[in-house]
């Protein structure tokens, strides 16, 4: 789906206008400590301390909803130990980050990673912030630095209880050698960090301030849409646009290799002239792709002889032949468009000095100033990314970026002025970079006690890491299409993961929890095994578990916690799973009553390992939101036809409704020592902890998703 | 041209009739605050008041609104934080927010309808979509705004062997 808009072909446009400067459009927290005039010194490249005291911490990764922009704050404030109340934040620059030779480290958002990557040179910063501060006052007053010390953003000299605020020695401390080896503070003895601190970027969210992508506002500014193919990977014929260029306030139509873009003074009129655009497609042999062929070329994939291996422990083959009883078992899960709320949005300005500034919500502020230089045909120093608040991200604003180089290209057409491009929900929808669909075929053997001995996975599923990332693919194995498989935790001598690479030509991508319908497939499976062995699912997995297993202690806790085994009201049963992920370990239980086919989830408890906690309440909100996004594959689902995606919009892509919400029970076990996520580590077990639930109800076991496909009515 | 009322104050938009109001607020008149998700009155993200009731403006033609008012996000709060916005606030609803504020604008307006609204009239009336999955922030915050007493939401609970909330 690369849509390079060819420049050459660009078949109108209205007259370049120079733009004045004025920006109508705030970008939180850089405007807040821009627009208050004083410059402020920087102390370390993380850290501005104005003379009255304020503090801006930069921030290189982005806000989508996940709470990181405030949960770095605090590690760093954390160790400088300043007054929160005193902190606000400001993105890092990508411009500046590269002409400063990529001092702030990786600006990647995804894999629940935002913390965990940058914990440690972020208080290792805070940290040496304050040791200059302490010895910028010091020399100040001509007294040992070992004398002072500081909190809450006040440094004291302890003989002769001077004081001194940060702000005042700023500039100072500006001139001194950032300390290397700071010693950096025990958890136990955290202020800022680990409390539930409200999420800073709160009071712009409530107000309703212009701070997402799409609402850029720039002088002279142009709307842009774009019509896609419909197949992915088509190619544009031919365009008619005699009517959309009588459509009022149309300024120009720019034709590329697998889409066009109508420019207009307004977004709905944009909008209204591309569909009033007849495009000739050239869909070459995918227009003939369905859902059925997919399903088809993964099944020949899960029969293929000689597939790459991704776990070799054991004998399988041997194990199955001498089991007592061998259980096996087909998944399978449809292609999932992430939908975020906002949709997919880029603002280009090709300014008269030959720089480009481009504004957009994006998951990697590096990844759009790398994919708008090369669109633009500029080099990196010359382009500048303004990094919004993402409406909405959950993997679809990372990698790709291909909003961003169309936006380029049409913007490209109309120096000087700046066009914003959105897109249409229904471009967004049928436009992805999807959850892969996938087919997994488990088999297990028990023993004569019933204990699992040996399993055999094959997995059919296409590649993320091939379309976005081919160089992490390792000998044919794409760790997203085979995780929890090859790294599963359960002790059974005996496994073997095979992986089938099937890529249809719908485009896949990192979609939160890349990889989670393996998590689905092995905890519904393990369910079924303990089932098959007539064992309770708790301590049949428990006995998997080498004691010390951090999955072993999450799942005690969840299981702890919801009462497994007590009573439950009438009509309602448990179901229980368990995975680790995105440097967490975590477990689900899930209360599930199922009344005429008709799933409702009441309670469900979640434990999880994330060593350590910066945000209590934050964790609980994505604990939150990660239970109702993926109730919402129990009917979610992309289905294909023709060689392209069916569904458009919210009427026929359905996501859950706030009747759907269960109660959500957050059970923190933060056990030190390392460092795991939280974004995504809550997605993993919902759908198999459900299902086991949905089993236990109603003896149906759900073995694909959407539930359409399966009747779920009581026996 | 049209006029309009919006926020109080008498607008002229020289726009076609047809075009939805959401798209005469965002590019004619600034007032980015409303929000589009869907386009066809499915995620209530682009929602405002007309004449007190909340309307999905992607959907309602411009033309269609001679002698009504429109009240925005941006003019909900003009005196300060309204008692819903600040429900909002305390029970730290947003996550990455885009929704909220069709969120806030359907909420004041069921409150303005029915001042203690039970879980029932919520759902009714609360068809936004997020996809964060705020929901359970926001029937709390609804509740909060109403003063209505509801159950403690859970809260996270700590095991031992870690640091304490
Ligand atoms: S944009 Fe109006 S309801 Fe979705
Ligand atoms: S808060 Fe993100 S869509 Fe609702």
């Amino acid at each position: 789906m690369n849509i390079a808009i060819d420049r050459r072909e660009f078949l109108k446009a209205g007259a370049a206008v120079g733009g004045g400067l004025a920006l109508e459009f705030s970008i939180a927290g850089a405007a807040l400590a821009q627009a208050q005039g004083a410059t402020a010194p920087e102390v370390t490249h993380w850290i501005l301390i104005y003379p009255d005291d304020r503090v801006v911490i930069r921030i290189a990764r982005s806000e989508m909803g996940q709470g990181s922009l405030t949960g770095l704050a605090q590690l760093v404030a954390e160790e400088l130990d300043c007054d929160w109340a005193n902190v606000s934040t400001e993105f890092v620059s990508p411009n500046e980050h590269i002409k400063r030779k990529r001092i702030w480290g990786s600006m990647s958002t995804g894999g629940s990673a935002g913390v965990r990557t940058s914990q440690e040179y972020l208080r290792k910063s805070g940290a040496s912030a304050r040791t200059m501060l302490v010895s910028a006052a010091a020399t100040q007053w001509e007294v040992p630095s070992a004398e002072c010390s500081a909190s809450a953003g006040v440094i004291t000299h302890g003989p002769s209880g001077r004081k001194v605020t940060y702000g005042k020695v700023a500039a100072a401390a500006n001139k001194l050698e950032t300390p290397k080896d700071v010693p950096l503070r025990d958890p136990k003895d955290w202020k800022i960090a680990g409390k539930s601190m409200k999420r800073l970027e709160m009071p712009d969210k409530v107000a309703g301030k212009p701070i997402y992508g799409v609402d850029v506002q720039l002088p002279n500014m142009l709307h842009a849409s774009i019509v896609q193919s419909p197949v992915f990977l088509g190619k544009v014929k031919g365009v008619d646009s005699k009517a959309a260029d009588k459509m009022r306030g149309v300024k120009g139509i720019v034709k590329g290799d697998g889409g066009v873009a109508v420019v207009a003074d307004n977004c709905w009129r944009s909008n209204q002239a591309a569909k009033a655009l007849k495009i000739d497609w050239d869909e070459g042999s995918n227009g003939a792709v369905s859902s059925d062929t997919i399903t088809a070329l993964f099944k020949e994939g899960l029969d293929a002889k000689d597939l790459p291996t991704a776990r070799k422990t054991g004998d399988v083959p041997a194990a199955l032949a001498t089991a007592a009883k061998v259980v096996e078992a087909e998944y399978a899960s449809p292609y999932l468009s992430h939908a975020t709320m906002e949709p997919m949005t880029s603002t280009a300005w090709f300014k008269q000095d030959g720089t480009l500034d481009v504004w957009t919500s994006t998951q990697n502020g590096e990844a759009s100033i790398a994919a708008a230089a090369e669109a633009a045909g500029l080099p990196l120093e010359q382009v500048e990314v303004h990094k919004a608040m993402l409406g909405g991200g959950f993997g679809r604003r990372g990698a790709p970026q291909d909003y961003v180089k169309q936006s380029v290209a049409i913007a490209k057409q109309f120096p000087g002025r700046p066009v914003k491009l959105i897109w249409s929900r229904e471009e967004d929808m049928q436009h992805g970079f999807y959850r892969p669909a996938s087919r997994a075929r488990m088999k297990a053997g028990l023993d004569a006690q019933g204990n699992m001995v040996a399993m055999h996975t094959v997995i059919a599923c296409p590649s993320i890491l091939a379309l976005l990332r081919p160089e992490g693919i390792d000998k044919g194995i794409d760790s997203t299409a085979v995780r929890t498989f090859n790294d599963s935790p359960y002790t059974t001598p005996n496994q073997l993961v095979e992986y089938a690479m099937r890529n249809p030509h719908v485009p896949v991508g990192f979609w939160r929890a890349p990889g989670l319908q393996n998590s689905f497939y092995r905890e519904s499976f393990i369910d079924e095994v303990a089932h098959a062995a007539g064992k309770d699912p708790l301590e049949f997995r428990l006995a998997m578990l080498k004691p010390g297993d951090k999955n072993r202690l999450v799942l005690e806790a969840a299981a702890r916690v919801a009462g497994w085994g007590s009573p439950l009201p009438a009509g309602v049963y448990r179901g229980l799973a368990q995975s680790d992920g995105f440097g967490s370990y975590t477990a689900m239980v899930a209360e599930v009553s199922v009344n005429e086919g008709r799933i409702n989830v009441h309670r469900v408890v979640f434990a999880i390992d994330s060593g350590y906690v910066v945000n209590p309440d934050a964790c609980r909100a994505q604990a939150e939101g990660n239970v109702i996004f993926c109730l919402g594959q129990f009917y979610e689902g992309h289905t294909l036809k023709d060689g392209r995606i069916q569904e458009s919009n919210f009427h026929d892509f359905r996501i859950p409704h706030i009747q759907e919400m269960p109660r959500v029970e957050t059970v923190l076990v933060p056990t030190g020592g390392f460092w795991g996520g939280h974004g995504e580590p809550g997605a993993l077990n919902v759908v198999p902890a459900v299902c086991n639930a949905v089993f236990a109800a109603t003896g149906k076991r759900i073995r694909s998703l959407p539930l359409k496909d399966n009747d779920v009515r009581n026996a | 041209m049209i006029k309009l009322n919006v926020n109080g104050r008498a607008q002229n938009v020289d726009v076609e009739p047809e075009m939805p109001l959401l798209w005469v607020l965002r590019d004619e008149l600034k007032l980015a605050g409303t929000k589009y998700g869907c386009g066809i009155a499915q995620c209530g993200a682009c929602t405002v008041h007309v004449d007190g009731q909340a309307v999905r403006s992607c959907v309602t033609p411009v033309g269609s609104l001679a002698g009504k008012k429109v009240v925005t996000i941006e003019g909900l709060g003009a005196r300060g934080l309204t008692r819903v916005q600040q429900a909002w606030l305390e029970h730290e609803v947003p996550q990455c927010g885009y929704c909220q504020v069709g969120m806030i604008m359907a909420a004041t307006a069921l409150l303005e309808k029915k001042s203690k609204p039970t879980d029932a009239d919520i759902d009714a009336a609360m068809t936004n979509l997020c996809r964060c999955g705020t929901y359970a922030r926001v029937r709390k915050a609804i509740h909060a705004a109403a003063g209505t007493q509801v159950a403690a939401s859970p809260e996270p609970v700590l095991l031992p062997n870690g640091q304490k909330a």
